[in-house]
């Protein structure tokens, strides 16, 4: 099963290599990581998207608090909430292409952040189906260059079924 | 009035009520020595090799409780010690070690001596921190004190640059320490306590398997109380000797891979297992899948992590042991009416008649040392009494079989990490921290040789240290597993040729060496070495190659697939009938 994880930090130094360390260390699978600050600047979030069955998943939550630069760590399994990715993708369509391209990034939302002579420069920000599903119909198009965030989340209001893995288990 | 960082550290440390450290000099951490050159109050033991240096201050931490300390310079010195922060990581010993470091400007710049020490020590230490302004050397150190020995202990190391120590700062102590991350459950929660004492109650056939968190916890009295109140057999894994006293009628010795049969048996048909401060090593459980099979599972841990890692749990009670079990106890006295002795009584019946089945044996021989002698004559001569510190191999289990722990904070040996050449430097620790007691390292002639240069510290100091060797001229536990899994294909474990006189050696260090090759000679030259009061003394026991250790279950295996002595015997009968 894949988990998207968020994992408040103390933003110190060293605190993004103690978190990858224990995945690697522990043989624990990362999809995706990203950090960034908070809006108090001393901690940090990170979100992490690993897979695992429930024992490993488990083991994941209560490894990463007992980190002891961890404040907090949240799986959004058992969470509604709502995720987001952004990709950078720059495209060199031919010619006879470029409306087309334009016509899909519209349809998407997308925007058009850079051109040049030959190329475009989409950022496209969503959930991953419509991630994946714009990075298929652009493929074609031939893709130059490709950037991910990586994925955030956040919990939605009120609906939580909070479940804090600080707790016992 | 400012203090300089090496004065404010050596204040740090008497605030924590430090005595004695262990440590090694170099650039970098001269002005640290500087200031001990006049200390009163805070004493360094100077080691000879810094891998020493950190077993030292594990040994005298789980000897005494308390938090043991350790200086030694930047590069190869903060390298040595990683063997020795691994084996506290691995047996939760709370040990804070400081590290000296290239000045904070050549950090990174591959400096003289620069080792990223806190990168190399990440995973083995429960927490580290490199210090980047003298301002915050107080509260790191008291943070690092805080953290080493609250929660599940462990060692946490401290990265010092040398403008750190050379810089200075108004000394402040911080008077509260408080970690917003970090908050350990101290308190088992009620639901889960009763649930316990219910599965308690119902149990038939309950065991008891007490590891090194009953130590940790301080919860040896706790523990006893319990198992005799509700009339619960107990077995330990090699952490937990001592935490449950090993005479007692309920104790059933070790279990696991040389754990005794009643034990390992008692476990494989128990209807409830206790897991009370394990994290159920494979060590101990075998084949996973097939321990335990009868048994609900129910594990009291303060470390979250270490339940449902390894085993599934049907009932886990995170919380200080100490604390859990009291709140068990009082709930369990309230159930009046039970009658434990009723309930118990076929089940206690069922584990004496193992006992008496297969109890712990060995051969004895007339003409040669068996090493399970010696060790049996090492607790008569001592009574029970002595701190045992062991190094790995065949001598770490035939001491963790044949004496008996009726204490906590008497068995010291490297459980986790299975590490050769703890021992001694442990026992100098253990000297250190208890004067009074006696102080055994049971050594094999392989380890021994991996911190042997310790002898200076223990002559130095004075210190009655007592290192028996059970020499069998091989690195004997690896040579058992050739034997047995091998085709007796002895592969470079063979030692006897390069060994050196081991009495010979502690002369020279001026230390005192006896040696004994018959039986006879055993006892005395123990009690011989009882008399030696102010200098270390090597016991050199020649003992039979090819004793193994027994009971045995193949890695891999489950714990009641035990190999024994006799059956071998059988094997090897039946082998040269067949040729
Ligand atoms: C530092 C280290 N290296 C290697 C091993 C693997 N090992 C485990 S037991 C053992 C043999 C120990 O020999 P000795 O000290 O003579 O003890 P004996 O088994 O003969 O009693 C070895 C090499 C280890 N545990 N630790
Ligand atoms: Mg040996």
């Amino acid at each position: 099963m894949r988990h998207t994880i968020s994992v408040l930090v103390e933003n110190k130094f060293g605190v993004l290599s103690r978190v990858s360390g224990l995945f690697s260390g522990r043989g624990y699978n990362i999809e995706s990581l990203s950090v960034g600050e908070t809006i108090d600047p001393a901690i940090s979030i990170m979100t992490i998207v690993t897979t695992g069955d429930d024992l490993v998943v488990e083991q994941i939550t209560k490894q990463l608090n007992k980190l002891i630069d961890v404040i907090k760590v949240v799986d959004f399994m058992e969470i509604d909430h709502v995720e987001r990715e952004m990709v950078l993708i720059k495209v060199a369509p031919r010619k006879d292409d470029k409306t087309e391209v334009l016509q899909l990034t519209e349809i998407f939302r997308g925007r058009i952040v850079d051109s040049g002579p030959s190329t475009y420069t989409i950022e496209i920000t969503g959930n991953e189906g419509k991630i994946n599903a714009f990075i298929e119909l652009i493929k074609p198009f031939g893709i130059k260059e490709f950037v991910r965030t990586g994925k955030v989340a956040i919990a939605r209001e009120g609906l939580k079924k909070a479940k804090q893995t600080r707790e016992a288990s | 009035m400012k203090k300089s960082g090496a004065e404010i550290l050596i204040e740090c440390l008497k605030k924590e009520g430090v005595k004695h450290i262990f440590g090694y000099p170099g650039g970098v951490v001269l002005n640290i020595f500087d200031i001990l050159y006049d200390e009163k109050d805070v004493q360094l033991f100077l080691t000879r090799h810094e891998q020493g240096a950190i077993h030292a201050a594990d040994g005298y931490a789980r000897a005494s409780g308390k938090v043991g300390v350790a200086i030694v310079t930047s590069g190869p010195g903060a390298t040595n010690t990683v063997t020795g922060i691994a084996t506290a990581s691995m047996d939760s010993i709370p040990i804070v070690v400081f590290s000296g470091q290239v000045p904070t400007l050549l950090i990174g710049n591959d400096a003289f001596q620069e080792a990223d020490i806190v990168g190399i020590t990440r995973p083995c230490t429960k927490h580290n921190f490199l210090v980047k302004d003298v301002k915050d050397l107080a509260q790191t150190v008291r943070e690092a004190f805080h953290i080493a020995s609250t929660g599940r202990p462990g060692p946490v190391l401290i990265d010092l640059p040398k403008d750190i120590t050379a810089g200075s700062t108004e000394f402040v102590w911080p008077d509260e320490v408080k970690i917003r991350s970090y908050n350990p459950t101290y308190q088992g929660n009620k639901y889960m306590i009763n649930q316990a004492v219910q599965m308690i109650a119902q149990a038939k056939k309950p065991v008891i398997m007490a590891g090194g968190g009953v130590i940790l916890s301080g919860a040896a009295k706790e523990l006893k109380e319990l198992a005799e109140l509700a009339k619960i057999p107990v077995t330990m894994t090699l952490m937990g000797l001592g935490g449950f006293p090993g005479t007692n009628k309920l104790s059933m010795g070790m279990l696991g891979m040389h754990g005794t049969y009643y034990a390992n048996t008692a476990v494989q048909n128990a209807d409830l297992l206790i897991g009370i401060g394990v994290r159920f090593d494979d060590r101990v459980t075998g084949r996973t899948e097939a321990f335990a099979p009868h048994a609900k599972i129910m594990q009291i841990d303060i470390d979250p992590t270490s339940i449902r890692k390894n085993v599934r749990v049907d009932l886990p009670v995170v919380g200080d042991v100490k604390n859990v079990l009291r709140d068990i106890i009082k709930a369990t006295k309230e159930l009046k009416e039970q009658q434990w002795g009723a309930i118990r009584n076929a089940w206690l019946k069922q584990i004496e008649k193992w006992k008496e089945e297969r109890p712990l044996t060995y051969r004895f021989d007339k003409n040669i040392i068996k090493p399970e002698f010696v060790v049996e004559k090492i607790y008569e001569v001592t009574k029970g009494e002595a701190i045992i510190c062991t190094e790995v191999g065949q001598n770490q289990m035939w001491a963790a079989q044949f004496y008996k722990y009726d204490y906590p904070r008497r068995w010291l040996s490297s459980g986790g990490l299975g590490t050769m050449g703890y021992g001694f430097p442990a026992a100098i620790g253990a000297q250190l921290a208890c004067p009074d007691k006696i102080v055994f390292d049971i050594a094999g002639d392989g380890s021994i040789q991996m911190n042997i240069q310790e002898l200076a510290t223990a002559v130095i100091n004075k210190l009655p240290v007592k290192v028996a060797i059970l020499n069998n001229g091989y690195l004997g536990m690896v040579r058992q597993w050739q034997e047995l899994f091998f085709k007796e294909r002895y592969s470079h474990t063979h030692l006897e040729s390069g060994n050196p006189d081991f009495v010979k050696v502690a002369e020279a260090y001026g230390a005192v060496g006896l040696r004994a090759t018959k039986p006879e000679e055993v006892e005395p030259i123990i009690k011989e070495s009882l008399k030696i009061k102010n200098r270390p003394v090597f016991l050199d026991f020649i003992v039979d190659w090819k004793e193994k250790v027994y009971p045995m279950v193949p890695a891999g295996a489950s714990i009641d697939e035990m190999i024994f002595e006799e059956e071998e015997k059988k094997e090897e009968k039946k082998l040269k009938a067949v040729k």
